[in-house]
């Protein structure tokens, strides 16, 4: 039982954090139709630059103030949503027009370029550091044996609160709708007086944002972060887009229902069948999913088009 | 273009033949004038650019010719490097007695190293057709997600296997099903023979030969014709009685075939350590940057860019940090201004170089309406230059 409780809190954190990046992978896909390779680095660099900060205004060590998570938190998330909003200007908004294999590729570019800048001495260097702890490691409360660290519960609460905020974005607020209308369209959106480049702007800056916090979480969470160009941090991205593709890519609440999903399927599989399959039993799902239901739990199917 | 008679019989085999046989001389050259004279350091660098081709072209087939864009070449290098490797440590000892290199130049030890590098292509080629047959309803970024997802469940699969490569006398004991679940795990394939080395490039350079004619064979055939069609619009290509499923598959498993025979090449070269964390998402993007950066669909293009990628970290060695930064960079500025890559589907010989010329001159100024912050007064003088140009020439 004990066993069973731990396993289902850990699902619940790490299923919060993939839907953190997810949402950035589902608001660019559904606007743009491209998948944003480079999602898992702004997620890295949100994580180092949190680190920077924290080092910079002296919260290395332990015991730091109660205002100290919240500050580097919306630091972190302003340098990021910074940081996607000039990928989308100089590397994708060029390539609006052109095929999707060649903004897949740019992409990829864009990933590669983040990675290994980020690796530079200049940069954040190659060695792994050390998370400070923003957050008391005291445990909040226990449940059937298990203790529940603040990290987790943080994590839970915002990303249950940024969803909600998407939420309200996506399909209640006058952007959203925007949103949704260049999504259907751009040509017609921008007809109708849809300020398209702004829009999409605003969206990878919203996406990056999410990210950053993901990133920052990660780090709190597991008190270590690895070099950007680490092969975990493209795991944890690609995770977070199986998360999107699985619910739906394009839907916001398909995202947090598929990153649910996906972590309960690592999570337990890990736990009650083999831990080194993990990643195995994420891609399995992943290629099953496309092969019976290629839109996704939540997602509508839609004609594509020549 | 006029139809070909058909050959008969002896000119069928002749048309075969003659590739292999000019594959054989080449290498042949190779091995006994180029290696030794050009020292082992050069030699050395040469192979991996030989190998660098076979990944790039085979990459090229599914890539370029077909569009289906596949990011996971370095699994099907992985599946065909551990099986040759598997074949040829093994089988060394099983038949030779010996886990050293066994026979000298051409003999039988690295006749077992062709097999094996075969055998090895066509195991990839398997995982190929296995790859291919779900993705064939996936496109686009969501075929590359698909290829990535496998090649690292390749990878995860290969991790786990037995990581302690048996001495010679537990492999004399041990019965062939212990021996297959025995590749080393996550530590790596190791102390299998290192048949190719500087002074020994005879089979990369006959596959290097062999991997071009068949993909330079393949595009100007009919069927690479229905690839290309399948590239460009697969809708109206199955409209125009193209069978897309067949096309696509077969190209995936042409491609998978020749990276096996690259990943068996590969894992036999002196200095390469064959183990699941090389052969990951890392390795498949240094092949991609290959075929993106010398054209989607040339030979030409993937040869000059696999030469490129693979000398030029060599040259500028003390800059080795900045290598992946500028491919980065290459990549995105390839794919802002040059959307098929340097070459695009043409070969070398089949580009028209003026044409490029005049592109040269208007590249910058193509560049510069995107660049935000450029002084207005040389954006200005930048287009100029291209009007002028232009009149110049109307």
């Amino acid at each position: 039982m004990t066993k069973f409780v731990q396993v289902f809190f850990q699902t619940l954190t790490l299923g919060s954090l993939y839907a953190l990046i997810a949402l950035g992978y589902t608001l660019v896909y559904g606007i743009l139709r491209f998948i944003n390779f480079a999602h898992s680095d702004v997620v890295t660099f949100g994580a180092w630059i949190a680190f920077t900060i924290a080092g910079v205004l002296g919260w290395a060590g332990t015991g730091s103030p109660v205002f100290a998570m919240p500050i580097v938190m919306i630091a972190a998330m302003a340098a990021s949503a910074a940081l996607g909003f000039t990928i989308e200007r100089l590397a994708y908004r060029p390539l609006r027009k052109a095929p999707r294999l060649n903004v897949l590729i740019t992409a990829i570019g864009v990933s590669l370029f983040l990675q290994n800048t980020g690796q530079l001495q200049a940069v954040f260097g190659k060695d792994p550091v050390k998370m400070p702890r923003l957050l008391s490691e005291e445990p909040l409360f226990r449940l059937a044996g298990v203790q529940v660290p603040l990290v987790d519960v943080a994590l839970v609460l915002l990303a249950v609160a940024l969803v909600i905020v998407l939420q309200w974005l996506v399909y209640r607020s006058k952007l959203g709708q925007a949103m949704r209308a260049v999504s259907w369209n751009d040509q017609i959106a921008s007809l109708m007086g849809v300020p398209v480049d702004r829009v999409i702007s605003i969206t990878f800056v919203i996406g990056s944002a999410l990210a950053a916090a993901g990133g920052v979480l990660y780090g709190l969470k597991y008190g270590q972060l690895n070099q950007t160009a680490d092969a975990l941090w493209v795991l944890l991205g690609l995770k977070a887009f199986v998360a999107a593709v699985v619910g739906g890519i394009g839907n916001v609440r398909g995202a947090v229902v598929g990153a649910l999903l996906i972590a309960t399927i690592e999570m337990f599989g890990a736990a009650y069948l083999s831990p080194q399959l993990a990643d195995l039993y994420v891609f399995g799902v992943l290629i099953l999913m496309l092969l019976l239901r290629p839109a996704g739990l939540l997602g509508s199917d839609t004609v594509e088009k020549v | 273009m006029t139809a070909r008679p058909t050959p008969g019989l002896v000119g069928a085999v002749v048309r075969s033949a003659y590739p292999i046989l000019i594959g054989f001389a080449l290498a042949y050259v190779m091995q006994t004038v180029v290696a030794v004279s050009i020292g082992d350091y050069y030699s050395k660098i040469f192979i991996d650019v030989g190998i660098a081709i076979v990944l790039g072209v085979s990459l090229g087939i599914v890539n370029g010719y077909a569009g289906q864009f596949s990011l996971g070449h370095a699994g099907f290098m992985a599946v065909g490097g551990y099986t040759a490797a598997a074949i040829v440590y093994y089988g060394s000892i099983k038949l030779f007695g010996t886990k050293a290199i066994y026979g000298g130049s051409l003999g039988p030890g690295e006749l077992l190293l062709c097999a094996g590098c075969i055998a090895g292509g066509v195991m990839a080629a398997l995982t190929g057709w296995l790859v291919g047959l779900p993705s064939l309803r996936l496109r686009g970024d969501y075929l590359a997600i698909v290829t990535l997802g496998f090649g690292e469940i390749i990878r995860v699969l290969i991790k786990q296997t037995d990581d302690v490569v048996l001495s010679q006398k537990q492999v004399e004991a041990a019965d062939w099903w212990t021996l297959l679940d025995n590749l080393g795990g996550g530590f790596g394939f190791i102390g299998g023979p290192r048949y190719i080395d500087a002074r020994n490039p005879f089979w990369v350079w006959l596959f290097v030969v062999i991997v071009c004619l068949v993909a330079y064979r393949l595009k100007y055939s009919n069927r690479g014709r229905q690839l290309l069609a399948v590239r460009e619009n697969e809708i109206a290509a199955e409209a125009m009685g193209i069978r897309t499923t067949k096309a696509k598959v077969s190209a995936f498993m042409t491609s998978a075939f020749f990276a096996g025979i690259g990943g068996g090449l590969y894992a036999h070269e002196l200095g390469n350590s064959l183990r699941p964390a090389d052969l990951g998402f890392q390795k498949s993007i240094d092949i991609v940057i290959i075929v993106v950066l010398g054209g989607m669909g040339s030979i030409s293009g993937a040869v000059i860019a696999a030469i490129a990628v693979t000398i030029l970290p060599e040259v500028f060695r003390s800059f080795s940090e900045y290598r992946m930064i500028a491919y980065a960079l290459a990549l995105i500025i390839v794919m802002i201004l040059r959307p098929q890559g340097l070459l695009g589907l043409k070969e070398l010989w089949e580009v028209d170089w003026r044409a490029i010329g005049r592109g040269l001159v208007t590249a910058p100024g193509r560049f510069a309406r995107w660049l935000p912050g450029l002084p207005g007064r040389l954006r200005s003088a930048l287009r100029e230059a291209i009007d002028r140009r232009q009149e110049d020439r109307s």
